[in-house]
Parts: C-alpha cells; sequence; structure tokens
C-alpha cells in the first residue's frame, strides 16, 4: 500500500500544486535572487561591503538591542502573563487584550507615538530629561521601541503554559516542605522555561529585522544609532545594490538560523511535555 | 457556595503585598509600553482640534493614500486566504515528504526583516534587475508602482491565514469530511459543506491579522514605493512623510485611522479567539475546578491552541 493509497480525502494535487507553485514565486524565486545576485561580486568586494566599520557598527547594535529588548520582555512578560493567568482584578480583559497591540497596530505608528512620548518634551521624556536620561534619538529609544514590539511574543508563548500547568505539582511541592519561593523557582520556572526561551527568541528575532517602529526614535546616526535594516536601506536609496545584497545576505542567514534554533526550541518543549 | 470560585489553599498562593505588587509592575510596565501609546496618537490627533484633525483627513493625498492601502489590503488578503487554505489543507490532511521543510518555508516571511523581503523584489523587477530591462522594454512597472507594492505585501502577509489554519484543522481530525464522502458527497461540497464552516473562525481570526499587516506593512513597502505623493503613497507612508515635515498634527491625524484599524483588530481577535479557542482569561480557574486536561496540540503560540477546556464538575472535589 502507497501512501496515495491511504489518502481518504480528495484535493491533496491540487492544495500542494497551488502551495508549492506560490511558495516558489513568492518567496524562494526572490530570496534565492538575494544568494545568486550576491554570488555574483567578487569576493573581495563582498567581504569588504559586509566587513565595513559601519556595517560592524550596524549588527553590533541590532544585536545588543534587539537582545536587550528581547530580555526585558523576558522578565516583564513573565510577570505579565503570571499576573493574567493566576490573579483576578478589575479591567483584566482589557489587558489581556491590549497585549496584542504590538501586532496590531501599524510599525510606523508605533514609531511616531513612542517618539513623541520619549522625546525631551514628551509626556515620559520630560520626567527622564531631569534625571539626565535620553530616551528618543539614542540606542535607548531602540531598545523601547523593541521592547513594545516583542512584548505580545514573550507573554503569548508563556502564558498558555501556565494555564495548563498543573496545580497539583505544586501541592506536592508544598506538601513536601518547600516554601512558595522555593516552588516558584524548582517546580513552576523550570516548566515555563522552554516556552521562555521561544518566547524571547521569537521577539529577538523579530527586533533583528524590526524597521518601522525604529526609524524615527532611534535618531539614525551611522556608528551609533543606525540599525542593519536601515543601513540596507540607506544603501538601497544611494544604488549600491552590491552593498546592500551583501549585508542583507548575512542578515538573512542570522535571521533563519534564529528560526531553525526557535523551531528546535519548540520541538523540543512539545517533547517535554508529551512526557509528562 | 458551589457557584462561588473555590478558594485556592494558602500554600498555593502569594502573600496579599506579593499579589499586588506583582500585579502593579505589569500594569505600570504594560501602561508605559502599550497604552501611552495608543492615547498619544489620539492625543496628538486632536491637539489642534477636531477641524484641524478632519481638515488632514481629508486633504487629497491623504485620500489617496487611504485609498490606495484599501485597495492593497482588497487585492493581498484574498490571495492570500486561497494561499493559506490550500496550505493548511495540504499541510494537515496529508503526509509527505519535505512538509516540515515546506512548513519553515512558509514561515519564512516571518524571519525575514521587511526591508530585505521588499529589496529582493528590486532586484528582480528594478532598473538594474534580474528581468528590469525586460520589464521597461516591453513598458510594464512593477517597482515604484501598485504592482511592487501588492507583491511585497503579499510576500510580508502571506504566512497568517496559513498559520492559524493549520493548527486547527489538523487538531479536529477528518471524521466528518470522511462520513460526507462516504455519503457520497462531491470533494468540493464537502468542502464548501464540512470544511469550510469548520474553520470559519480560525479564518476570520487569520484574514483580520492578515488585513492589520496589509494595511499597516511599511519596511517592505517603503523599500518598493518610491513614495511618490498621491500615487504610490500607503497610508503609513504617508504618515511618514507628514512627520518628516514637522507636521506632527496631520501625521498623527492619519495615524489615529491606522490606530482605529488596530483597536477594531484587537477587538475582533478577542471575539474570535473567545469563538474558535475557547480560550478565556479565567480559564486557569476553571482548570482548577475541573482539573481536565487540554488536548495537547503541537503548537507553541497560544493562537495554536485550540482544545476547549473539558469542564467537569463532578470532578470539582479533586482539585481541593
Amino acid at each position: 500500500m502507497t501512501a496515495a493509497d491511504r489518502r481518504v480525502l480528495p484535493g491533496f494535487k491540487p492544495a500542494i500544486s497551488l502551495t508549492v507553485g506560490y511558495v516558489s514565486l513568492l518567496i524562494l524565486i526572490p530570496l534565492a535572487t538575494l544568494v545568486l545576485k550576491s554570488a555574483s561580486f567578487s569576493p573581495a568586494a563582498f567581504w569588504a561591503a559586509v566587513s565595513s566599520p559601519r556595517a560592524l557598527a550596524a549588527y553590533r547594535l541590532s544585536v545588543v538591542t534587539a537582545l536587550a529588548g528581547g530580555a526585558i520582555n523576558a522578565v516583564f512578560g513573565v510577570v505579565v502573563a503570571w499576573v493574567l493567568v493566576r490573579y483576578e482584578f478589575p479591567g483584566k480583559r482589557v489587558v489581556d487584550a491590549l497585549v496584542d497591540l504590538p501586532f496590531a497596530l501599524p510599525t510606523a505608528v508605533a514609531g511616531i507615538a513612542l517618539t513623541s512620548l520619549y522625546a525631551e518634551n514628551g509626556w515620559i521624556g520630560k520626567h527622564l530629561a531631569p534625571l539626565g536620561i535620553k530616551v528618543a534619538y539614542t540606542p535607548l529609544g531602540i531598545v523601547v521601541a523593541l521592547t513594545f514590539i516583542g512584548l505580545p511574543f514573550v507573554v503569548r508563548t508563556v502564558q498558555p503554559v501556565l494555564e495548563d500547568l498543573e496545580p497539583e505539582i505544586e501541592d506536592a511541592a508544598a506538601a513536601l516542605g518547600a516554601g512558595r519561593v522555593a516552588t516558584l523557582l524548582r517546580v513552576v520556572l523550570p516548566a515555563v522555561l522552554p516556552a521562555l526561551a521561544t518566547g524571547f527568541a521569537l521577539a529577538f528575532a523579530r527586533g533583528l529585522g524590526e524597521y518601522g517602529s525604529v526609524v524615527f526614535i532611534a535618531g539614525n546616526m551611522p556608528m551609533v544609532s543606525e540599525i542593519t535594516p536601515l543601513l540596507i536601506m540607506i544603501k538601497l536609496e544611494q544604488f549600491d545594490y552590491a552593498g546592500a545584497t551583501a549585508i542583507a545576505l548575512v542578515f538573512l542567514i542570522v535571521s533563519f538560523s534564529m528560526l531553525l534554533a526557535v523551531n528546535a526550541l519548540a520541538r523540543r518543549a512539545a517533547a517535554r511535555l508529551r512526557m509528562r | 457556595m458551589s457557584d462561588r470560585p473555590i478558594p485556592r489553599p494558602g500554600h498555593r498562593d502569594e502573600s496579599r503585598v506579593v499579589r499586588l505588587l506583582l500585579i502593579g509592575v505589569a500594569m505600570s510596565f504594560l501602561v508605559l509600553f502599550l497604552f501611552m501609546p495608543l492615547v498619544a496618537v489620539f492625543a496628538k490627533a486632536f491637539e489642534k482640534g477636531a477641524a484641524a484633525y478632519v481638515a488632514a483627513i481629508v486633504e487629497p493625498t491623504a485620500r489617496a493614500a487611504i485609498r490606495l492601502t484599501l485597495t492593497v489590503a482588497a487585492i493581498v488578503v484574498p490571495i492570500n486566504v486561497v494561499f493559506g487554505v490550500a496550505a493548511a489543507w495540504a499541510l494537515a490532511k496529508f503526509e509527505f515528504p519535505g512538509r516540515g521543510l515546506l512548513v519553515t518555508i512558509i514561515d519564512a516571511p516571518f524571519a525575514v526583516s521587511p526591508v530585505v523581503s521588499g529589496m529582493v523584489f528590486v532586484l528582480l523587477f528594478g532598473a538594474h534587475g534580474v528581468i528590469g530591462p525586460w520589464l521597461i522594454a516591453h513598458d510594464i512597472k512593477i517597482i515604484f508602482a501598485l504592482p511592487g507594492i501588492v507583491i511585497a505585501t503579499l510576500l510580508v502577509t502571506s504566512p497568517f491565514v496559513a498559520r492559524e489554519l493549520l493548527p486547527l484543522m489538523e487538531s479536529q481530525g477528518n471524521d466528518e469530511e470522511e462520513a460526507a464522502l462516504t455519503l457520497g458527497g462531491s470533494g468540493w461540497r464537502t468542502f464548501f459543506h464540512i470544511s469550510l464552516p469548520k474553520i470559519r473562525w480560525g479564518l476570520l481570526y487569520g484574514v483580520v491579522l492578515c488585513n492589520a499587516r496589509a494595511m499597516g506593512e511599511f519596511g517592505a513597502v517603503s523599500v518598493v514605493s518610491g513614495h511618490v505623493r498621491g500615487l504610490t503613497n500607503t497610508l503609513p507612508l504617508h504618515v511618514e512623510i507628514l512627520y518628516n515635515e514637522y507636521n506632527s498634527q496631520a501625521a498623527f491625524a492619519v495615524a489615529s485611522l491606522l490606530g482605529c484599524l488596530a483597536i477594531v483588530t484587537l477587538i475582533l481577535k478577542a471575539i474570535v479567539e473567545s469563538r474558535v479557542h475557547g480560550r478565556s482569561v479565567n480559564q486557569y480557574r476553571h482548570r482548577e475546578r475541573a482539573t481536565a486536561r487540554v488536548g495537547e496540540s503541537e503548537g507553541q503560540s497560544p493562537s495554536e491552541k485550540t482544545g476547549a477546556v473539558e469542564v467537569r464538575p463532578w470532578e470539582s472535589t479533586s482539585a481541593v
């Protein structure tokens, strides 16, 4: 019996043809163009574009700010998820719905709103200015934007795991003499950790490529506050396609490694859940 | 007592002070990062009064941007719905070699920077691109025109419907479809009468997310649009231009339209979620009373959780 014979439902052929055709035209061929285009440059020119001081500064800034945004979300995202799952308080449903705002609000709108808030005369910025803290038009502003963008990823991956956590496990820990803090750190946290890692990686990957919300608040000074997607954009506007392509390819490889890592993490977490 | 939640045992609970502290921390964080930006959009939009607000929106280039954004969404969303349903059908109902790879490829646009997503089409269709010269010779404009904006938006929004339907279809199984086919229903009839109604809420949810992103996409569209005012400026690009011209009130007025889109999206999302996913914020308490297990889905994101909570009141004592 071949695999085809076991198929009871019709429609495999048209569905798979349409799917493969569409992703080939829309995703595979365009991305392959990027790789082929880079291959047409001499290795020396490619290396020069990829390793210029300005490009290196942009990679470093992108990675550091995306890590910082992910880390802030990892901490506060777990607190938000915990509060939403475990506690009752007025307005909880609205708050729960609001967590998805960064998915729904266009990035450009988020960008100008955050900039106006954190500028020196903004609602939040004017309280920070006397303390000597400048957020808008500095790398700190990029972290603020990436924290906004990445927030739902951590909350929405941790929340269902907390919901599924069996209360009996915590009872058992308490019955065996563990204090509340020890129970949280040694029973609840390990159970949440795979989901937290996935959420962090998703927020990090999204932050790495984010453009719309960052360009308004970043200040965009070369070497200081210029993220990699912006550098690609600038090279395109200067018709430096070779440079833009080379940097984009390096960036694409980083992004895909992240995607694979996320999928591997998710599979491991799923396997762990099934073992229980 | 029976209809009131059973109080949680003390050892499973934090003290009142810790609880209030955690709620305080979480709420401050959300107010600072989510609530205030949203409020700021509308506050700044009405900074100079309602007349200035209306003027910024009915201004001809703003109206052209609204029209373009609606046109792009009207083309992109139906195409990605057809793709999403086909992809989810093939992936959820059948086993075949390379299935995992195909899922990864469908997910790819989520991992690629929007700027790179736009740029690949400049490399393909631009004046110096792979088929650019051929396009110029035949007088076909793709980059810096509507087709380019549509194609870039198609790429960026392609995973939404497929990603939403795949786990839903996987969890539902094929029993009804098989019964319909056994009873002599044709393939298409089975699809429209059985399969489609089964996934309708999940489909709506995917459409809502796809539409929000299609109307709000900035990075990818920015690369391929060319920013011609009144011609190739979508709403987000129009916001950018106004803002960079220091016309911030007008920028926020136009941005508030997209803010409304976001609010409508969130409301629809909440409605659909309670219908299809049976997920409520009070689920933990139900869970505790019922100690029912949710069918474990492979998916990691909550939107992929599909099993409704099975409440078994007769078991409620076991939770205590």
